[in-house]
Parts: C-alpha cells; structure tokens; sequence
C-alpha cells in the first residue's frame, strides 16, 4: 500500500515535469519556480475575488444583499472563508480506499495549474508561449475528470459513486463539441499558438463571424468545469455534493479551488478564443483581458442564478443531440466556407442561421414532447457498491 | 549520463514498474491507474523524442478517453466480484501474445539499420501534410475501424432497448 502511495506521488510528480518540460524547454531553474509561485499566487487571488463576485451577484439576482460584513461590502470575506477551511477538521472515514481518496484532490489540482502554464493574460504575460498551445490545455483539462471519478471511487460512498459516474458520462460527451469548437477556432486562425490565436483576430473577433460556435463552446464549457446548471454530477439536492462527499477541511478546499479556477480557464478560453483576447482600446492588454474574462465570468454566474440544474438524460441528451451535431454542422460549414474562399461574412450568416435555426428546433421539440424520460430511474439500492 | 538519459531512464522505470502494477495488483481499480500512469509515462518519451504532438495526443487519447471508459465501465460493475481474481484463464494466450510481440520488436530493433540523424520535431503543418497526402489510405482506414465500433455499440444498445423498454441510456 505505501509502494503503491509512493509510485503514485512519484508518476504525479514525472507528470508535472514531464509538462514542465513541455512548457519551458532550457529555462532557468530558478526563475521557473519564481514564476510558476506567482501564477499561483495570482490565481489564489483570482479565486477568492471570484467567490466573493459570485456570492454578491447571486445576492443581487436573488434580491439579497450578499456578504456584507466583513470587510467593507464584504470584500474580506473569501479570505475569512479560506481560514475556515484550512483549520477545519480533515475527516476521513475509515473504509475509504486510501491511495485513490488522498491522491484524488491532487490529480484534479494539478492539471488545473498546469493548464494556466500556457494561458497568455496579455501580448507577453505567459509563462510558456506553447505552439500547440489549444492541445495541451485540452488534453491537461481532460486528466481533471480522472480526479473526479478517482474521488468519487474512493469514497466508497453511493452517493460518491454516483456522482463519479456521472461525471465521467458527462465530461467525456461534453468534451467532444469543446474540442469541435477548439478546433474550428483553430482553423480560422491557422494556428494552435492561444497568443496567435487572439492576436489574429484584431477587430475582426471570432464571436461576429462565429456566433453558434461561441455558445456552444460556452455552454460545453460550463458542462465540462460542472458549473450550474450543468452540475449534475455534484447536484447539491440529490447527490449532496457527488465525488466530494466524504472531503472536508483542507481536502475539500483543494477542490473548490481546482472548480474555481477551471470555470476561470473556461472564461479565458471564450475571451482568446471569440473576444479577441486582450485587444481594446486606451486600457493596457492585461486590463482588457481581465475585464473580458470577468464579464463572461458574470455571465455564467447570471446563468447559474437564473436556470434550474438540468435532470441526467436532458442533460445528455442535451450535449449528443445539439451540441455534438452542432458542433460538427460548425465545423463542416467553416470548412467549406475557407476551401471555397468565400468572404468572411458568409461564415456570419451561417453562424446565424444555425444558431436560430438549432434555438426553434430545441425550442419546438422541447415543447411538442413533454419530460418523457429516456433512462430508467433506478434505485440506490441497484448502484450499491457493496 | 546527461539530463535527457537520466530522465528517459525515469520515465522507463515508472512505464515499466506501473506496467507491472497493472497486472500484479488484486484491485481493478488500481491497475486501471497504474494503466493511466504507464500510459502517461510514454508521453514522457516521446516527449523526449521531441514529438510534442503524439505526446499531447497520447495524454489526452489514453488519459482523458480511454482510462475514463475503463474506470466509468468499472464503476458501474460490482467491485466485490473482481475483488478476488487471481489467475485469469487465457493467461498463456496473453504471454504467447506477449511475448510474440516482444520478440518481432526486439528483432526489428536489434536489426536497427536507420541512419542516426538529429532529433527534429516535425512542424504541425508537416504532420497534417504527411497524414493526408502519402498516409491518407491508412489514415482512413483507421478511422472506419472506429467507425465501425462506433456502428457496433449503436446496434448493440439498440437491440437491448427493444428487449427490455425503458432500459436505455
């Protein structure tokens, strides 16, 4: 059990050279953890004003005021949250599968730093300008589920369990219409460099000519990070928190930090990808790219106040039946329209036709069949891992 | 020994012990993580191979699609009926398999004679040229293998649905 600890700790720890390796080929040691600190540190910070916004615009939508009380307008308050977690109790039941429930936090944190390695806050503010930059966050992002799935089972608890599995149904379904998208978003730009990518684009963003690619990568985003109303797979009310159950206290808190700053990933994915990135004028680069990822950030918190979590099959029937398709229906379209040489505003108006064309098709068969569930309910019981 | 040895042979010792973590441990969900682990440590080579593309793709093939599927095909077995397996049935099969494969391997290496060039990671772009121009017929042959899997499950799970109604997805 130890060996199987220690091998474990020591593949998680190749895994992070191995993609330090990729990400900063013959740098200087030091500087390098200097650096990576500081990301971390930034990020914390992202973290912490991100909880305190998302309690705040809640508050608003939900005619609260939020958290007002310490600090002024509540500001101090993540930081009097964080506290709390670090000196809470670390629970651990006793028939938890050991190696798998301790690594389990690890394996979703550490992807979900390293991804932020190669994500360009402005022109010339990265860590690493990697030319294959959209792959690797893709592929760093998919090892998160495995942490998810890893806790879940782990736990030992039915709940967990659950919550494992649906997690993996649904980020696997969801994380095909992401890459769809990636990719066309990379074709546009010819290139899979984020810095490119976003600087391409100029005045000329990649929302205007793809309009139905930007939802569908925005929703297929909120669904892959588990946001509300695509968090299914830790639904509060049914699950009572899904893989992480049987986390508490610090363990916990790696996890929340890990979803917070995967949600803030998905937030500066939409603004490289489809807002241009940093380009605005009069405000230097990084103060543009932070004003865009924050309103997207609003956006999805606007969303989660606003719409009830989804049940299991409309989500899933939700990701294969529209957002799969459409996302291949984009990418055939962009497709034809670069190898024709059409002008760009033809890509316009097909993302527009699409996208109303995909809302009425939705928007009809939702009303015409009324909650006919597709899967079968079954009982806690039949789940039981005995 | 320089930096890049002394790292391959870290890389090799984790593929490999977790390699045999995978067929000696009693739990299945552990020897579907050591699979992750020796899957991720052959990245790491062709990491240091230069080819950064195959590197990526293999993390997120094997680590973000193919382990999930294992473990989520896992979860929803009962873990108390495989707790107990100890010797598997076609275990001469395998190391026949095995070791046939081993062999033709170890021959074509031994018999090695490519010319010793420079490591180049080849450019995105010339990978997609190669892939779609002189490889385009096995290219498309693999991918209507998985089309075909792909058809398969459809009808699979389709023939169960009309068995037994209501008991899809």
């Amino acid at each position: 059990m130890i060996l199987l600890l220690a091998l474990a700790l020591g593949v998680l720890g190749i895994l992070a050279v191995v993609a330090l390796s990729v990400v900063f080929g013959g740098e200087d040691a030091a500087l390098l953890v200097l650096r990576a600190g500081l990301l971390l540190t930034i990020l914390s910070v992202v973290v912490l004003s991100l909880t305190w916004l998302e309690r705040k615009a809640l508050g608003r939508i939900q005619q609260r005021i939020g958290p007002m009380r310490v600090g002024p307008f509540g500001v101090l308050q993540p930081v009097a949250d964080a506290i709390k977690l670090v000196v809470k109790e670390d629970i651990m039941p006793s028939w938890v599968d050991r190696p798998i429930y301790w690594l389990a936090p690890l394996v979703v944190f550490v992807p979900s730093f390293l991804v932020w390695v190669v994500v360009p806050f402005s022109g010339d503010l990265v860590l690493r300008d990697l030319d294959l930059g959209v792959l690797y966050v893709l592929a760093m992002q998919g090892l998160t589920i495995i942490g998810l799935i890893m806790a879940g089972w782990g736990s030992a608890n039915k709940y967990g369990i659950m919550g494992g599995l649906r997690s993996a149904a649904q980020l696997i379904s969801y994380e095909i219409p992401l890459l769809v998208i990636a990719m066309t978003v990379a074709m546009l730009a010819g290139t899979l460099n984020l810095t490119a990518i976003s600087e391409g684009q100029g005045y000329q963003w990649y929302i205007l000519l793809q309009p139905m690619a930007f939802f569908v990568f925005l929703l297929a985003g909120l669904a892959e990070v588990g946001r509300s109303p695509f968090d299914i797979f830790q639904a509060e009310s049914e699950l009572v928190g899904g893989p992480f159950i049987e986390y508490s206290g610090a363990h916990w808190s790696i996890f929340f930090l890990a979803e917070y700053m995967n949600t803030f990933l998905i937030a500066a994915l939409v603004t490289i990808f489809f807002l241009g990135g940093w380009s605005g004028p009069f405000l230097p680069e990084v103060a543009w790219f932070l004003i865009k990822c924050y309103a997207v950030i609003l956006l999805i918190f606007w969303l989660r106040g606003t719409l009830p979590r989804l049940r299991i099959d409309q989500l899933m029937a939700f990701g294969w039946q529209a957002l799969v398709p459409l996302s291949f229906l984009n990418f055939i379209l962009v497709s034809a329209v670069m190898f024709y040489g059409w002008p760009v505003w033809v890509h316009t108006g097909l993302g527009l036709v699409t996208l109303a064309g995909a809302a009425v098709f939705i928007y009809t068969r939702q009303a015409s069949q009324k909650a006919r569930p597709r899967v079968r309910l079954v009982s806690a019981r039949e789940v039981r891992r005995v | 020994m320089d930096a890049q040895a002394v790292a391959f042979a870290i890389v090799a010792v984790v593929a490999l012990v977790s390699g045999v973590g995978v067929v000696t441990t009693r739990n299945v969900a552990h020897a579907a993580l050591f699979l992750l682990v020796s899957l991720a440590s052959v990245a790491g080579v062709f990491i240091l191979l230069v080819a950064e593309f195959l590197a990526l793709v293999q993390v997120l093939i094997y680590g973000g699609a193919v382990t999930i599927v294992l473990l989520f095909a896992l979860m929803l077995t009962r873990a108390e009926e495989f707790s107990n397996v100890r010797s598997n049935p076609q275990w001469a099969v395998a190391a026949v398999a095995a070791l046939g494969v081993f062999g033709a391997m170890g021959a074509v290496i031994l018999n090695d004679r490519l010319d010793t060039q420079e490591l180049r990671g080849p450019s995105l772009q010339e990978l997609g040229g190669e892939l779609f121009t002189n490889w385009v017929v096995p290219f498309e042959i693999a991918s209507l293998v998985l089309l075909m899997a792909l058809i398969g499950a459809i009808i699979l799970a389709r023939a169960s649905d009309s068995d037994e109604p209501g008991s899809g997805g």
